[in-house]
């Protein structure tokens, strides 16, 4: 063929694209959170819309929460004792499933719970926010928009993840102790002292600390999406599905780097 | 003519680029006071661009905006929200807060801004409501109500401040004749009782000639008439002829405001002056 291949851009800047945007992604999630830690800061203190972000984040996603808990709980009893049971270990099932639960499971599935439901929903409404120029309005209206939008959003996530990974974890045990005790005749009396001897108040602590920085990140990276979200309706739906998306892989990166933190092995 | 010194407004020599996209090549503006500036011209033509960086909205690529003698871009923060109290702007999509009723809408900026008790409140955004016919609406939300009565509501916030500069873009599209007429005769209303500074996008010539104090035109991100109405009739430019013609006013029998003289002699006069045969 006599035509001219299309010229490639260079091997060295195909290699390294991935890498800038990571960086350019990063510096901007840091300024966006930069920035909302300052405007949080700074008075007025807008309490109803913190509280109604409350309420989507936190009250909205109980059940939701509490049934995924339920039926997590359950599922790891049976598989705990189908695998402890060949070693005749399986008065150890309480407490590992608490073990599980209060240090991964509650924080990481809570967290990509409410990344699904109040995530995509922030990224959403933020995103019609900016395409609509209801963004600008607010500028317009010298009226912050990190302060007014982001700030409870950011809060929200920050405190009431934690709670509904609380939630989780307890409602967990609870379907745990009912198919081990009810279904697979476990010793309710050993299973509940196994929980007591393993569990120490540090397991609770680090899944509390992973809770609340899932929480951060979460509701940072939807919010930084809807916020600058450009192009209609389908950068509206792009942002949205980014936020998630990236929200849940946040959430399993971080998992791994406070776990090898706080965990002496 | 007027001087850089008294003016409300100066653009100098704005430039806007997106990516490898140049909006506005090079704008010089001068609003005065109390003035209302009409800016005409095509789709696309960057008037929406020009006017968001009136109020900071956008960051200039190269040039400045100096209001109050002071250039926006070296304000910070707090003094940029401190300056935006005195800037009203109506969206061109109403960018009405679709979480609020449409009473909440045209509350929200007196809220924000000042210390007014609620009863107070309540009564000055009726008002404003009212005068712009929508008041029987205000329980409902943005989704509930048609665009030209989103468009009202957002003149209805915009003004419900009394700001010292006002930015309308393009307040009576999507309006009907005689509401677009009650629109021009509120933006007039609001110079000659609180001295507001206007700058208003059209593409409504009816309402251009009969509001104006002075006109720019831009075509392609560049200011190709600025002056009276009747200095811009009066452009020996193609673009601005062709411009003026398809828009179907008869500028032979159009009559201006102030002077009492169609636009045709207006221009007829305009061009006279320019060629040293003046009466
Ligand atoms: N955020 C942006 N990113 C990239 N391009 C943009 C952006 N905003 C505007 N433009 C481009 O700038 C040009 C001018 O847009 P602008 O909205 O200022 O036009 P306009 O004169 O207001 O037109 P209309 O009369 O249709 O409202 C358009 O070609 C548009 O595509
Ligand atoms: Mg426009």
């Amino acid at each position: 063929m006599s035509d001219d291949p299309p010229k490639a851009p260079g091997l060295l800047a195909t290699v390294l694209a991935p890498v800038k945007s990571t960086f350019e992604e990063v510096g901007m999630l840091g300024d966006l959170a930069f920035r909302s830690i300052v405007w949080g800061i700074r008075p007025p203190y807008r309490v109803p819309l913190l509280v109604a972000q409350m309420e989507f984040v936190g009250v909205q996603s109980i059940f939701l929460v509490g049934l995924v808990g339920l039926f997590t709980g359950m599922v790891f009893a049976v598989q705990t004792v189908y695998g402890f049971r060949r070693f005749g270990a399986e008065n150890m099932v309480g407490g590992v499933v608490a073990l599980t639960l209060s240090r991964e499971m509650a924080p990481v599935l809570t967290a990509i719970m409410v990344s699904a439901r109040a995530g995509s929903g922030m990224a959403a409404e933020l995103g019609n926010m900016r395409s609509s120029e209801q963004i600008d309005a607010l500028e317009t209206m010298a009226v912050n928009p990190v302060q007014y939008l982001v700030v409870p959003r950011m809060i929200a996530g920050v405190v009431m993840v934690p709670v509904l990974a609380l939630i989780f974890f307890l409602v967990g045990i609870g379907g745990a102790w009912a198919v081990g005790v009810w279904g697979l005749s476990l010793d309710p009396g050993i299973f509940a002292d196994r929980i007591k001897t393993m569990l120490k108040p540090s397991d609770i602590t680090q899944g509390l600390i992973k809770a609340l920085v899932f929480g951060f990140a979460v509701t940072l990276i939807a919010c930084r999406h809807g916020y600058f979200a450009s192009g209609g309706a389908v950068g509206v739906g792009q942002a949205t599905t980014k936020a998630v998306v990236w929200g849940v892989v946040g959430v399993f990166v971080l998992d791994y780097i406070i776990t090898s933190m706080l965990t002496e092995i | 003519m007027l001087d850089a010194a008294d003016a409300h407004v100066v653009v100098e020599g704005l430039v806007k680029i997106y990516g490898d996209r140049t909006i506005l090549h090079g704008v010089d503006m001068i609003i005065g006071r109390a003035e209302t500036l009409v800016v005409i011209g095509g789709s696309g033509a960057g008037k929406s661009t020009l006017v968001r960086h009136l109020i900071a909205l956008e960051r200039p690529t190269r040039g400045r905006i100096v209001i109050d003698g002071t250039d926006i871009a070296s304000l910070n923060d707090v003094q940029l929200a401190k300056a935006r109290r005195r800037f009203g702007m109506v969206f061109q999509k109403y960018a009405l807060f679709d979480s609020m009723t449409v009473f909440d809408n045209v509350a929200f900026p007196l809220r924000e801004q000042t210390k007014l008790s609620e009863r107070d409140i309540r009564e000055k955004a009726m008002t404003k409501l009212k005068e712009l016919g929508v008041d029987h609406a205000a329980t409902l939300t943005p989704a509930q109500i048609s665009g030209g009565m989103a468009k009202r509501v957002g003149i209805a916030r915009a003004l419900v401040m009394e700001p010292e500069l006002l930015i309308y873009d393009e307040p009576t599209s999507g309006l009907d004749p005689v509401t677009s007429r009650t629109v021009d005769s509120l933006i007039e209303e609001m110079r000659e009782r609180f001295g507001v500074t206007s700058v208003v996008i059209t593409h409504d010539m009816v309402s251009a000639f009969d509001i104006a104090d002075r006109i720019a035109m831009l075509i392609k991100g560049r200011v190709v008439a600025q002056g009276s109405p009747a200095e811009v009739l009066a452009v020996d430019n193609a673009d601005v002829q062709n411009f003026v013609r398809s828009s179907g006013v008869d500028v032979t029998r159009f009559e201006h405001r102030g002077t009492r003289k169609t636009a045709a002699e207006l221009a007829l006069r305009a061009r006279e002056r320019k060629s040293g045969r003046v009466e």
